[in-house]
């Protein structure tokens, strides 16, 4: 797998110099491949938001590198802009940054800082929309007068229509019902599949990185805990728990199934496996 | 990075200038900046000075922290001291060209500087000792008798303690916005004062909107807790002046009585 974006040896300290000194990151080293979809997660404070704002040259590193296609992004910091297209970054409630009369003059405004007019911005900007799940109809309306998963949409397309290489989003299901979690995730997934493109997905909820990610970060206190694939963070799941973070609930019943003798492989993390799990164990058991 | 500024100046301690109640602050400020105004002579600045120094000594703010507020009006400081300098009439020691040096110029320059710092200084040993809510209470308390002649004071007080605590948030949310509109590659660094000032739209716009929905959700938060202005509330830490207040107004009374009588 080729590396995308290499982050290495990272350290980010805020008000450095003052009593309010804090680093948030602390010495960490991590890849993205290309084409994958990749769950970071962490508790409030290990450091998730700061690094990703290292991706795409909102922060600079106090001390260490984030590459990119093997080049240092801070190489020309002149050029710092051109990373940030590349890197798409979606914020955390990203809905607060609407400014424009329009949703589709919103989605303009990233692509058109790029330099794009015409044909070209235009097919961009619906592409964007139909990706984020956003009605056509919707965009001629103002992004004030937006539904709250509506205007979420908005900003993630204004986003994706600056057509990054890599997807950076930060918990963007955060505060949307259950409902439109689930829809909004499974537009972030269909552009995934669709597109090929990279997709880091930051979040706190183990079940929605469960199901869509291809491989699992986790951070703590600054630094990473353990990464690999869904299955072999979730083996772990008594790891993360001490780390005081959650597994999935499917991981926690196995888990609590095996201490109670029942043999059941406790790195399950969705519950049709856990079902044919325990399908098979019946099976076995009548046999 | 925008969140590096402080607000106020505030340093958290517990000496003796930190504990004492703001009012006795306030008024001691005042009576203070009345001494220094009624200086003539040096040994009325000298007794400022001096106070100075031993109230610093024992809030114990250091030298730099105490100067660094000097910087902002350093432009006014040297201008009015090279007017002084240079503009007032008396006994010439020194021309050159069209300036004429005096004596008398000399002294009001050195004078008028040593005023303006004091005065500066003065107040700022005030934050720096003392939290902004603290002082919008003791402003509060103070002003109270001025209820009678229909003056809102707590509205007035709570209007600033309200300023004050969304001042930070405030500031945090622009950097959020900031990033994010870079993030979509705004540009608000480079180009002429006009692409500068239409860059700020993407900023201002939802900080604007921002900044309204937060102020409607306090009004409704403080509504729904049955908030209808001052008559009547109590508060939680009632200001009471204890025998170190009363030993502190009294020597700050008596040094600007001393400064006004004497000097």
């Amino acid at each position: 797998m080729e590396e995308i974006i290499k982050v290495e040896n990272l350290t980010h300290t805020y008000s450095e110099g003052t009593p309010f000194e804090r680093s948030a990151v602390k010495d960490m080293s991590l890849s993205v491949y290309r084409g994958e979809l990749l769950g970071l997660i962490g508790h409030t404070g290990s450091g998730k938001s700061t690094l990703i704002q290292h991706l795409n040259g909102l922060l600079k590193p106090t001390s260490g590198r984030v590459l990119l296609e093997g080049r240092d992004i801070w190489e020309d910091p002149k050029k710092i802009r051109d990373v940030r297209f590349r890197v798409g970054l979606v914020f955390q409630y990203p809905e607060y940054q609407l400014f424009e009369e329009t949703a589709y003059k919103d989605i303009a405004f990233g692509p058109g800082n790029m330099g794009l007019k015409g044909d070209e911005l235009d097919s961009r900007i619906r592409e964007a929309a139909r990706f984020a799940g956003l009605d056509e109809a919707l965009l001629a309306k103002s992004p004030f007068a937006l539904s709250g998963g509506q205007k979420r949409r908005v900003a993630i397309a204004g986003v994706i229509a600056m057509e990054p290489e890599v997807l950076v989003l930060d918990e963007p299901s955060a505060g949307l019902d259950p409902r439109g979690r689930e829809e909004l995730l499974e537009h972030i997934g269909a552009y995934h599949r669709e597109r090929g493109n990279t997709v880091v997905l930051v979040s706190h909820s183990m079940e929605e990185i469960a199901r869509y990610a291809d491989r699992i970060v986790v951070l703590s206190k600054g630094g990473v805990l353990m990464s690999g694939t869904p299955r072999e963070v979730f083996s772990r799941g008594s790891e993360l728990v001490r780390a005081g973070l959650d597994v999935p609930q499917v991981t926690r019943i196995a888990m609590e199934l095996q201490k109670r003798g029942v043999a059941v492989d406790p790195a399950v993390y969705t519950v049709e496996e856990l079902r044919r799990a325990l399908l098979d164990l019946r099976k076995g058991g009548a046999r | 990075m925008l969140k590096d500024i402080t607000l106020g100046q505030y340093f958290p301690g517990s000496t003796l200038a930190h504990r004492l109640d703001p009012r006795t602050k306030l008024l001691a400020v005042l009576f203070y900046i009345v001494a220094v105004f009624s200086c003539h002579s040096v040994w009325g600045y000298g007794a400022a000075i001096l106070t100075l120094v031993v109230s610093a000594w024992v809030s114990k703010v250091g030298v730099k922290p105490l100067f660094r507020g000097l910087k902002p009006v350093m432009f006014i400081i040297i201008f009015t001291a090279v007017l002084n300098l240079f503009y007032t009439p008396g006994e010439v020691v020194w021309t050159w060209w069209v300036l004429k040096l005096t004596r008398e110029g000399i002294r009001t320059a050195v004078a008028m500087v040593a005023r303006i710092t004091l005065l500066i200084t003065g107040t700022f040993l005030l934050t720096y000792t003392t939290s902004p809510i603290q002082l919008t209470d003791g402003l509060e308390s103070l002003l109270n008798p001025l209820k009678k002649i229909r003056v809102p004071v707590h509205e007035l007080a709570m209007m600033m303690s309200i300023a004050l605590r969304f001042i930070p948030t405030l500031i945090e949310e622009t950097d959020k916005i900031m990033s994010a509109q870079k993030a979509r590659g705004a540009d608000f660094e480079s180009g002429g004062l006009i692409r500068r000032a239409k860059a700020l739209i993407p900023l201002l716009v939802p900080l604007f909107v921002s900044a309204f929905r937060r102020a409607d959700e306090l009004a409704t938060a403080m509504e729904c807790r049955c908030y209808h202005g001052g008559d009547g509330r109590t508060k939680l830490h009632v200001l009471r002046f204890a025998a170190r207040d009363y030993l502190v107004l009294a020597f700050y009374l008596a040094l600007a009585a001393a400064i006004i009588v004497l000097d």
